[in-house]
Order: structure tokens, then C-alpha cells, then sequence
């Protein structure tokens, strides 16, 4: 398999110290394995994510975006930038679309990035990991890789919001995408047939509006259980977070006794071909994945 | 004319040698419907039967031929016959797929099929080939009444198809309403912005073509006649009046705007600020590209209100009469357009479009994105009242409305304020209301055609006054042959779909012409060369004929007998089922067709527990429904016969009454739904059937039979299921009630 | 800037349109209502944003922009896919929600927006989040008692998060960052002037 490089963009949550730092660790050594080289985009800024519109406004959140096109095209010429959240791939290919079919905002948005010696270009495209996954290197190229067979783990396949709308991986149907289940049979895991798919899990307002949110990430762990899941997988970091972490907390208010373990796509694969617990992150988890440990233990 | 001479045909095609005897088949053709001669075949439809067949319609003369075989509505290339009168007995899907094949019911399945095959003889016996009418009428002009765009397309269609073309307008120019419109909905992609309206053009090829006679300032003042020999009347305004010969008419006279000063309290009449949609067609010509002023002052117009639904879609209607209950279709699209009138001449102008449902389908939907594009704003809401502010009424008026998705009570001003009124249509007079109460009317109706029809002066009106084009299954035809309604006339419309309508109209015109010039009927049977043939002699003028006729082929003479007129006729027969003294016949279809048949039936005596059912099957839907439950192997009682009659309105009492008294246990009636939602294909045949036989009854008790004797059924050509289950429970009701005690008597 | 706007007249739309994000979108709004049924918070919005382009549309500029509905937004996109029209609705909604800040009309003390310019002061001081000083803002942005409180109720969560390492208490020392600081401050300056010259927010 030819060697796929990208300029990587890991967006604030996935740093070191920070909560999807076990998101990166799982990717990297997935990578690896996959022969996939990211190099990470030289003092690449925060995109602002799905909430900094209300303080920031149009202009000043484009800047933000284009700045980093910017940086990857002038450190990474040539090579794709790759993002591992969600909403870091969703406002960045939100912007490039905008600035792409306006002169107007590229003209303003290029005025504002010469005031840090930046000029966008538009000629990077921003991917996904999973779309690199799917569309790049395909099904078959991330089977053959796999050395431990999940076991038929029952997972959910939480697709979320930010990959699905609107834009789609690989032109999937918003109402029921099913690349998150493939991901998962690929590694030799079952994907329960799963209603809460693409519900939204409060995103940035479980932050400010937590009861509301919390209603919605009940309904995504009741479901995956009514549907016999073990544990849920999910693409997005903030997903993740919500889903894991606010059980406890829907424990104690609800009188549930949830206790599913939320894993992203990539730990899955990690352990799948080969890869030890601390590799894929599994450290990193709140509610153990003791089932995943264990085969990585084997 | 040559002698009669008689041949059968019993073929053992298809299974049928498998699950009869054809041999007694032949037996019966021979010695009991008395066939000259009787042929057996292994597939009778393929080269060799029908070379039979011909080898002796040229070689032995015969004139006349019973085909023992499938259902008359299968192979009918293969048995294209025209000059000889030909009878089907349907043995395949009559006989051997309506009944199982179980040794049980191999006698009765025999006893089927031998009674067809008599019924077959019986029928063939007394046909005759229909030659058509001798005196054919062949005038192929065709007049139209209405100069507007529907009137204007239906001409230049005739005329550019060869058609000599009469035009009469009653105004002083062409052009109807449509030339009234600054602009028109656009017709062409990218149905966005108002287009020009080509009536100019369409009134100067009009005018111009060699084609096509114009008459403007003209009325009719009479028409005569039938399709093919029509005589009209024209009256003009220097009081002379032309007669045009004509082959056929269409009436394009279409429609005249509701009368907006019904609608007080939309401020129509308080305002002149409040206009309708023609009104503001009138300002926006007038002001002929300069902005468009306020009427009352001429003060400059920032706002506009356009009011949908005005006087229309009134449910109040139902209880009791207010204003239209429907809708008239293009006016959403028409408010669009004029709103877009203001918008691109100014952008600072607000339009808002007031609706409760907004109706613009098709293309439509682009021309709404475009006017949303334009900024025209759209508020769901229901208007309450329309004041004239300022105590004069001289400037803005107040909209007093309920937004309906906010749920509020609102009152807004507008400069201008413009109801969407709906289309009235001109048909002339409603024909249904009895001439008492013509009489009583204040204002009296005015005829548009003035026809000289025993049933009455215009076209028979539809629903809402609307005149009659259309019938069931087939659109544009009509129920005065020979004359066609085209455009808003015949229902609200725009100027695309009346173009289109009025298309249709022409085509069907020339089809008419054609039709009476060959004698031939339209449709449903369509090339039908057989009419009424009456026995005058025998008529006691009862006049049942002449007002039962769903077309109103028949007038009345002087001497008050009946007068047929062929060309208009669609041969459904109602007349001859309405006849007390049978004096009414076709030459292929006639009372002794059907009753000889009925007579001819082998009846089994009170003590072989085998009754005997008539179906008479109307042929547009029961009798393809029979057949199709039988294709479907649908099985039913082996005591039904079956007779297909053109239309229930043509089944005549007599039938029934020969038949109970020969025995027969049970009559079935089966025909195409009534009603509003009419589905019979002689619009009325099947209705007039039904009050027939509600007077059945009483003749029942005097024969001392049971009411159950004779029933009639709604069936619809999908009924394959329902048909089966239907003859087997009616079976089972005379089974109950028992044998027929007439037997015996015959 | 609290002008009254005319009921039904175009004002408050054109102004919506200058001066929201993605605003020119409202007029085409046909009202079929999917995106009111579509919110996966739409019991939560006191009118949804069928209804808020209708208030726009009839004028209701005071009760559009001093409305909490648009902050019940989670950018899950639901509505924009499903738009018959395709409105940009999620964007249109965080445009009103920023216009209705900017001027001051947004209600007082709505938790999402509270939220969004603790996110935001926190990103643009050194160009990355710092998710513990973020947090922290967030439990004492109702005072200190109610503080102290939240954080510890988060307790157990807190100390979950920062034994699998994923919450790092020295991030109170200052945390991840841009190296160009100073330039990304200037762009950001620059670009909020743009923006306020061309919606009128300009001093």
C-alpha cells in the first residue's frame, strides 16, 4: 500500500493533557499501522467549533478557519489536511465552502489574515479521518491489517450529528448512514441496528444547558441498550465526552445505572490490528472497556 | 340484400375440448339453433380457422356466423368480419375458466356451454350488418364562439390543419381578457419573471389566415342541427343575421371575473384603492411604465397587499350561498406576478401575499422562488376586513387579518389593496332548472348557443356552472356530440392550460366532423355504424326517449313524434330500454337480439334443483370484469348466463318480464356506478336503469314473485374479485327463496 | 439601536438581511414547518424557527432578537438538511443570535451565551482552548458561592477525567498556545473592524 501523507490538523481537544487526548494516541498508532503519515500543521489556531459564532461573529470566525488553511498551505503544500473531530473538519469545510463561492468574504477574510502575514489560497481541501479512511484507503485496505478479530463485540454505531449533516461521508444518507457499523464489522465487531444513530447529544450546550442535554444523551445510552450494544463508538470528540461523562450524572439525578463504554472508531481499530490497551487509549476511558482490554491483553 | 344464411363455429381451442363436449356443442348449433352450417375447429383464431371462416363467407355465402370460442373481447383482429353479422359465445372465459374443473361440475359446465351456444344462434338469427346512416352529413367547417386565447388556439389549430374555421366574437376585437394583462406568468424556463403576453400575435394570425372567417361584434341567435350538418344563426350588430353552415362548434366563451363589489367588507366599493386583479392589470397598463399611483389620490404607493381567496373557496356556500366554493387555480400565480409588477419596477416597494394555502404546482414553484427572490414577503393569514382609513376614504386602507402561524390578530395599512377574485364562468343557461322556475326569474339566463334541442338551449352544465366538457374516462369529449367546451368556460384556468384545453377542444372537433362524415359513432363506441331505427307507426309519443337521452340526440317534430338525429347520437341505446312499445331498435342490437336469447335457454324444470340466473352485464365495466374474474380463474355458479348489453339505460322491461315468466329464477343487473361520482359511460345510462327498475317492484308482487327476483350491482371494471362473490351470494339467496314457480308456464 | 420596526413592511427583513449572518436566506422561507418538527431541542424554543422568520417577515424586531429561541441551537444541522428550501437555518440562527448579542438585546445572564464568550475569550487569548481555566470560568460564571458548588459537584467526574490524563490541572499555569500570538490577535482585530464597518457597529 502506498504511503498517504496529510497535514494534520488535531484541533484543541485533542492535545496533550486535554479530553480527547487518548483520541490522538488511538490515532497515531493507527496510522502507523495503516502506513498513513499525518504531519501536524505548524502552530495550527483554534476553529472555533460549533459555539464560537455567538461571541465571535462571521468575519472573525472565517479567519480563524482560513488561517489554518493558510499555515498548511504554505508549511504542507501539496498534501490534504486531515481533522479527527468532528466539529474541527465540519467548521473548517464549512469555510472553505464559503470563502470558495464568495469574492466578497475572500477578499475581507484575506485582508484580516494579512494582519498576522497570512494569505488563503483555497487550494487544500479538508477531510475527515474517516473519510481519508473510507474514501482514501477503503474497506478491504483497512481489513487487511487486522490481526485480532473483535470478537463480536456488540457495538452501537453512534454516527452523531457534525459527520453526518450536511455534508455526509462518502454521499451517505443523513437519515441512516451506516459507515460507522462497516468500520466496526470490518474489525470483526456486530453493529447492533441502532434508532439513535444520528441524535444529537446536546453538543456545546451540555455545557450550558445540561439538563436539556442530558435528556438527549439518555436516549442514546437507553437506546443502545434497548438494542443489546456493549458498548457505543463514535466519531466525534465532543460525542465521546457527553456520552461518557454525563452518565454518572444521569445516574444520580435519573436513577439509571448506565455504565456503557464510549469508544472512538479509531481505538477499535487499533486494538484490532494488533495494538496494545495504552496505544489505542483505552487508558483514557471513564467506563473501562474491560472486553477490549482483554483482547488486547491476549 | 342477400339471404340469410347461417354458420357455427365450435372451436376446441385454449381447453375448451378438454373440459366439454364440442361434439354436442355442434349437435346443438345444428338441430336446435337451426345453423345451416356447423363447422368444429382445433384453434379457430389461428391462418386456418379464419381462412375457414372466409373460404365460406365467399365460397358457401354466409351471411351470418356465431363463433363458439373465446370472449368477444379477445381475438377481435383475427374475427374482423365487417360485412357479415357475427355473434360470440363466450365458452373460455364465460365457461371453462369460471368453473372449476372438478368432475362434479363437468354436467353443468356442459349445460353452460350448450345454453351459450343456443343463446349464440338466437342472437345471430335476428342481426343485421349496420350499412350506417344514407343520409350522412358531411360539412367539415367548424365554428368557434369566443375570441380569447382559448377561442384564438382552437381556430389557428383547425385552420392550420386544413379545417375551414368560423370565428364569432362578441366584442369588437380578439383578444378576451388576456389582452387586458400588462404581462402574463411566464410559460418558458426559467419562469421567473413576468412575460409578454403574444396576444398580439396570436390575434394577428387569427386575423390574417386564410383558414379562419371572423365575425366580431357578433352573437349566436340560433343553432340547428347535428354534427356534420350543423346550421347557425348569426346575429350582428347591425341587426342582419348570417347563416354559417358548420360540421361542428366549440364553445370558447369563457369567463367573467366575480363581481367584486360582493365583497364589502374587503373594501371593495369603500376604496378606490381596493381594486381586483383585472383592475390592477388596468392600472399597471394605464401608468404604461411610469410607477403605478395610488387611485384615490394619486399619492405614491410604498405598499401592497394582495388578498387571496377573495370571494372564493367560500365554504359558506355549502350552507346556504355566499360566494364560489372552489378555487380558480391560477390566481396565486397571478398575484405572484403582479406583485413582481411593482418589485422590479421598484425594490423599495413592499408586497405582501396574503393566503391561506398558496397554490402554484409545476413550474409554479420556480416563479414563487423567484418572487421570494425578489423580495415579495408571504404571510400565511385569513383577512377579516379591509377598511378605508381617513374618514373620506382617500388614503391607505387598513387590512385587518389573522396571521395564522403566529396566531394573532393583526391590522396593517396598504396603499393599494388587490383582491384575488375568481372566474364565473359564461356558459349560458343551467338546462336542468325546470322552465317554471325560468320563468319566475327576475333576471332572465341568456342562451350562449341557443339550441335549438329539445333538451334545451347550451351545453349541459357541470358542476358550479361550468359547461360540459369532459365526461368520465374521457376527457374533452362531450354530452352534446358535435360540440365541444374549451377553456375557463369549462373549468377555472390559465392561459397555459386553456391553450392546451382548447388543443384538445379542435382535435375532437375534427374528429366529430370526420365521424359523421363516414356516419360512424363517437365515443366509447367509437366506429359504431348501427343508430336508432324507429317504427313510427308504433310511437305513442311519450316523449320518454326524447328527455331519457343522455346526449340529447332526439328533438321533436311538429306533430310531436320523436325525431332522431343520427350524427348526434353515441348509440347507447338508453332510448330503445326506455321505449314501452319496443318501437325503437338498431340493426345489430335490438330488443329481439337480447330477448331471443333470453327464450332460447334450455330451462330445467322446478324439481332439478338447477335455477337459472340472467346477468344482463353492461359492456364497459361488468362484462370485462367477468371476464377478467374468469381469466383470473375466479370461479362462480354454474347457473348464470350471461348477456352483455351496451349500457344498462338500454335494457328494456320487457327483458325482465320475458324473462321471469319464462322461468328464469333470478335476474342480475350489473352496471358502471352512478351519481355524482358517476362512472357510467353513457353519463346517465346506468342512473336511468335504476329508477326503472325501482318501479319493478310492484309488477313483482302482482306476479306473485318475490322482490329478491331482480337486483341490480354497481360494478367497476376492478371488480375481479368482488364480481365471482357477488353472483355466488345471489345464488345462495335464490337458493334460499327457492325455484321460480313460473316455470313450467312458459 | 432599538429601533421599533414596521409590522409587515420590509424593514426589519432588510436589516436582518445587511447586517445577519446568511440573512438574505429568510424571505425564502416557504413555513412548512420541518425544521420546527426536526430540532432535537424544539420543545425548548419558545418559537421555532419557522416562527422566527415569520417575525421577521411581520416585523417583530424587539421580540426576534430579545428572544432565548436561537440559543437552543446545537449546530446539529437537522433542520438545514431537511429545509425544502434550503435555508442555511443553523446558520441563520447563530447570525441572529450574534446580531441580538452585538446589540445588546440578547435576554440576561442565557447560559449559552454566557458559555460562548467564555469559549471565545478563552480561545483568543492564545489561540487554543485551555479546557481547565475553561471549565473553571464556566462554574463560577454565576458567582463564586454557586462556583464552588458546581465544581464540586463535578468532583468525581474532575478527578475521573484527570487520572485517564485527560484533564491537566497545570493547565492553570497557562496551557497550549500559538506561537504567533500577536498575529493572531491582530487578524482577529482586523476582522471584527470589517465586520462592524459593514453592519453598522462601527463607532
Amino acid at each position: 500500500m502506498a504511503k498517504k501523507e496529510y497535514a494534520f490538523y488535531p484541533g484543541c481537544s485533542s492535545q496533550k493533557g486535554a479530553s480527547a487526548s487518548n483520541y490522538l494516541t488511538s490515532v497515531n498508532a493507527m496510522c502507523d499501522k495503516l502506513d498513513v503519515s499525518i504531519t501536524e500543521i505548524p502552530d495550527w489556531n483554534c476553529c472555533g467549533a460549533s459555539i464560537g459564532y455567538a461571541e465571535g461573529g462571521e468575519l472573525p470566525r472565517l479567519a480563524l478557519s482560513a488561517r489554518n488553511f493558510a499555515l498548511a498551505e504554505t508549511h504542507l503544500p501539496g498534501k490534504e489536511m486531515v481533522a479527527t473531530c468532528a466539529a474541527c473538519w465540519l467548521a473548517q469545510r464549512e469555510v472553505k465552502e464559503r470563502l470558495d463561492h464568495s469574492e466578497v468574504l475572500l477578499k475581507e477574510t484575506n485582508e484580516a489574515l494579512a494582519a498576522a502575514g497570512l494569505q488563503y489560497q483555497g487550494t487544500t481541501p479538508i477531510r475527515h479521518m474517516v473519510e481519508v479512511l473510507i474514501e482514501d484507503l477503503g474497506y478491504e485496505a483497512l481489513k487487511k491489517p487486522v490481526v485480532k478479530s473483535l470478537e463480536g463485540i456488540k457495538f452501537a454505531g453512534y454516527v452523531g450529528c457534525q459527520t453526518n449533516r450536511p455534508f455526509g461521508i462518502a454521499g451517505e444518507s443523513f437519515e441512516n448512514p451506516v459507515y460507522l457499523d462497516k468500520l466496526v464489522e470490518t474489525v470483526g465487531g456486530e453493529a447492533v441496528p441502532y434508532d439513535q444513530k444520528v441524535t444529537c447529544c446536546g453538543g456545546a450546550l451540555a455545557f450550558s444547558e445540561p439538563e436539556k442535554s442530558q435528556k438527549q444523551i439518555r436516549d442514546i445510552v437507553e437506546s443502545a441498550y434497548d438494542h443489546g450494544a456493549e458498548m457505543i463508538v463514535t466519531p466525534c470528540p465532543l460525542c465521546q465526552a457527553n456520552v461518557e461523562i454525563y452518565q454518572s450524572e444521569i445516574n444520580k439525578k435519573q436513577g439509571t445505572k448506565f455504565s456503557m463504554p464510549v469508544l472512538y472508531y479509531s481505538q477499535l481499530m487499533t486494538i484490532a490490528y494488533g495494538g496494545s490497551a495504552k496505544e489505542a487509549g483505552l487508558d483514557g476511558q471513564l467506563i473501562k472497556a474491560k472486553k477490549l482490554e482483554d483482547i488486547a491483553g491476549k | 340484400m342477400a339471404e340469410m344464411k347461417t354458420a357455427a363455429y365450435i372451436c376446441s381451442g385454449c381447453g375448451i375440448g378438454e373440459r366439454v363436449s364440442t361434439a354436442q356443442m355442434a349437435k346443438i348449433a345444428q338441430k336446435e339453433g337451426k345453423m345451416a352450417l356447423v363447422r368444429e375447429h382445433a384453434c379457430l383464431c389461428d391462418e386456418s380457422g379464419v381462412q375457414t371462416i372466409k373460404d365460406d363467407i365467399e365460397k358457401e355465402a354466409v351471411t351470418h356466423i356465431v363463433i363458439a370460442a373465446c370472449s368477444r373481447r379477445a381475438k377481435t383482429e383475427a374475427f374482423n368480419f365487417p360485412a357479415i353479422a357475427l355473434s360470440r359465445a363466450n365458452i373460455r372465459e364465460g365457461v371453462i375458466w369460471s368453473q372449476p374443473d372438478d368432475a362434479d361440475r363437468a354436467e353443468t359446465t356442459q349445460e353452460m356451454a350448450d345454453d351459450y351456444v343456443r343463446m349464440g344462434c338466437a342472437e345471430v338469427k335476428k342481426m343485421k350488418v349496420p350499412e350506417g346512416n344514407p343520409n350522412r352529413a358531411s360539412n367539415k367547417r367548424i365554428l368557434v364562439v369566443g375570441g380569447g386565447v382559448s377561442g384564438m388556439t382552437a381556430a389557428l389549430e383547425m385552420a392550420d390543419a386544413g379545417y375551414d374555421t368560423v370565428l364569432v366574437e362578441k366584442s369588437a376585437a380578439l383578444g378576451g381578457w388576456a389582452s387586458q394583462l400588462a404581462k402574463r406568468v411566464p410559460s418558458k424556463q426559467p419562469y421567473a419573471d413576468p412575460a409578454d403576453t403574444g396576444i398580439a400575435e396570436l390575434a394577428a394570425k387569427v386575423s390574417s389566415h386564410k383558414h379562419i372567417k371572423l365575425h366580431l361584434n357578433s352573437t349566436i341567435a340560433q343553432t340547428n342541427g347535428a354534427p356534420g350538418r350543423f346550421s347557425v344563426d348569426i346575429a350582428q350588430e347591425s341587426g342582419a343575421t348570417v347563416t354559417e353552415e358548420v360540421g361542428a362548434l366549440i364553445q370558447a366563451t369563457g369567463f367573467t371575473p366575480y363581481d367584486m363589489m360582493k365583497l364589502p367588507e374587503l373594501g371593495a366599493g369603500k376604496s378606490p384603492n381596493v381594486v381586483d386583479q383585472l383592475g390592477l392589470e388596468k392600472l399597471v397598463k394605464a401608468a404604461n411604465g411610469s410607477p403605478v399611483k395610488r387611485p384615490s389620490d394619486g399619492g405614491e404607493v410604498k405598499s401592497v397587499v394582495f388578498i387571496q381567496c377573495a370571494g372564493q373557496r367560500d365554504e359558506a356556500m355549502e350552507s346556504g350561498g355566499k360566494h364560489l366554493p372552489y378555487c380558480s387555480g391560477h390566481c396565486c400565480a397571478t398575484s405572484i406576478k403582479q406583485a413582481m409588477y411593482f418589485k422590479d419596477a421598484n425594490p423599495d416597494i413592499d408586497t405582501m401575499v396574503m393566503y391561506t394555502d398558496l397554490r402554484v404546482p409545476g413550474t409554479g414553484e420556480d416563479f414563487y422562488r423567484s418572487g421570494q427572490q425578489k423580495g415579495v414577503t408571504f404571510t400565511k393569514g385569513k383577512t377579516s376586513s379591509v377598511e378605508a382609513a381617513g374618514s373620506d376614504g382617500k388614503d391607505a386602507c387598513k387590512v385587518n387579518f389573522r396571521d395564522l402561524i403566529l396566531n394573532e390578530d393583526v391590522s396593517i395599512e396598504a396603499d393599494l389593496v388587490v383582491l384575488a377574485t375568481g372566474m364565473v364562468a359564461n356558459s349560458g343557461m343551467n338546462i336542468d332548472i325546470p322552465e317554471e322556475e325560468v320563468a319566475r326569474m327576475e333576471v332572465k339566463p341568456i342562451s350562449i348557443l341557443n339550441l335549438n334541442y329539445r333538451q334545451g338551449k347550451d351545453m349541459p352544465q357541470l358542476k358550479n356552472g361550468f359547461a360540459d366538457s369532459h365526461f368520465i374516462c374521457f376527457p374533452y369529449e362531450t354530452r352534446r356530440t358535435g360540440i365541444y367546451a374549451a377553456g375557463p368556460v369549462r373549468r377555472p384556468m390559465d392561459m397555459t392550460q386553456a391553450i392546451e384545453d382548447a388543443t384538445g377542444a379542435a382535435m375532437k372537433a375534427i374528429q366529430a366532423v370526420e365521424n359523421a362524415s363516414l356516419g360512424r359513432a363517437a365515443h366509447p363506441r367509437a366506429g359504431d355504424l348501427s343508430y336508432p331505427i324507429v317504427r313510427l307507426e308504433g310511437c305513442t309519443q311519450c316523449k320518454r326517449c326524447t328527455v331519457e337521452c343522455p346526449f340529447g340526440a332526439i328533438d321533436e317534430d311538429e306533430k310531436r313524434f320523436p325525431v332522431f338525429n343520427e350524427s348526434r347520437c353515441r348509440r347507447c341505446g338508453t332510448c330503445m330500454g326506455a321505449c314501452p312499445v319496443r318501437v325503437i331498435s338498431f340493426e345489430n342490437y335490438s330488443v329481439d337480439t337480447v330477448g331471443m336469447q333470453i327464450k332460447s335457454v334450455d330451462m330445467p324444470d322446478e324439481f332439478s334443483e338447477k335455477p337459472r340466473i340472467l346477468i344482463l352485464a353492461c359492456e364497459n365495466d361488468a362484462y370485462p370484469a367477468l371476464d377478467m374474474a374468469g381469466m383470473h380463474r375466479r370461479s362462480y355458479s354454474a347457473f348464470v348466463r350471461i348477456i352483455p348489453v351496451r349500457c344498462l339505460g338500454s335494457v328494456n322491461t320487457i327483458w325482465i318480464t320475458d324473462a321471469l315468466n319464462g322461468g328464469w329464477d333470478g335476474v342480475m343487473m350489473m352496471g358502471c356506478k352512478k351519481g355524482d361520482d358517476y362512472q357510467c359511460h353513457f353519463v346517465k345510462g346506468s342512473e336511468m336503469a335504476s329508477y326503472r327498475m325501482s318501479k319493478v317492484d310492484d309488477t313483482l308482487k302482482q306476479m306473485g314473485l318475490e322482490t329478491e327476483r331482480v337486483a341490480s350491482y354497481e360494478v367497476a371494471i376492478t371488480d375481479i374479485e368482488r364480481v365471482p362473490q357477488l353472483i355466488n351470494d345471489y345464488a345462495g339467496k335464490i337458493k334460499e327463496i327457492g325455484m321460480s314457480p313460473m316455470k313450467g308456464f312458459a | 439601536m432599538n429601533q421599533q420596526a414596521t409590522p409587515y413592511r420590509n424593514d426589519f427583513l432588510r436589516e436582518v438581511e445587511k447586517n445577519v449572518e446568511e440573512g438574505h436566506w429568510v424571505k425564502m422561507c416557504m413555513q412548512c414547518g420541518v425544521c420546527a418538527g426536526s430540532c432535537p431541542l424544539g420543545s425548548a424554543w419558545a418559537h421555532p424557527p419557522q416562527e422566527i422568520f415569520m417575525m421577521i417577515r411581520a416585523g417583530k424586531r424587539e421580540e426576534v432578537l430579545t428572544s432565548d429561541s436561537m440559543w437552543m441551537c446545537t449546530s446539529c444541522y437537522n433542520c438545514m438538511v431537511r429545509c425544502p428550501r434550503q435555508l442555511p437555518i443553523t446558520h441563520i440562527m447563530h447570525g441572529l443570535a450574534n446580531y441580538a448579542h452585538r446589540l445588546g438585546l440578547a435576554p440576561k445572564g442565557q447560559p449559552t451565551q454566557a458559555t460562548a464568550t467564555l469559549f471565545w475569550n478563552n480561545l483568543i487569548k492564545k489561540g487554543r482552548v485551555n479546557e481547565l481555566t475553561f471549565s473553571l470560568a464556566l462554574y463560577f460564571k454565576d458567582g463564586f458561592v454557586q462556583g464552588i458548588k458546581n465544581a464540586l459537584g463535578m468532583q468525581s467526574i474532575g478527578l475521573g477525567l484527570m487520572k485517564a490524563k485527560r484533564l491537566n490541572p497545570m493547565e492553570i499555569l497557562g496551557g497550549h498556545g500559538v506561537k504567533d500570538q500577536a498575529g493572531l490577535q491582530a487578524m482577529i482585530a482586523k476582522a471584527r473592524e470589517i465586520e462592524d464597518r459593514k453592519k453598522g457597529f462601527a463607532k
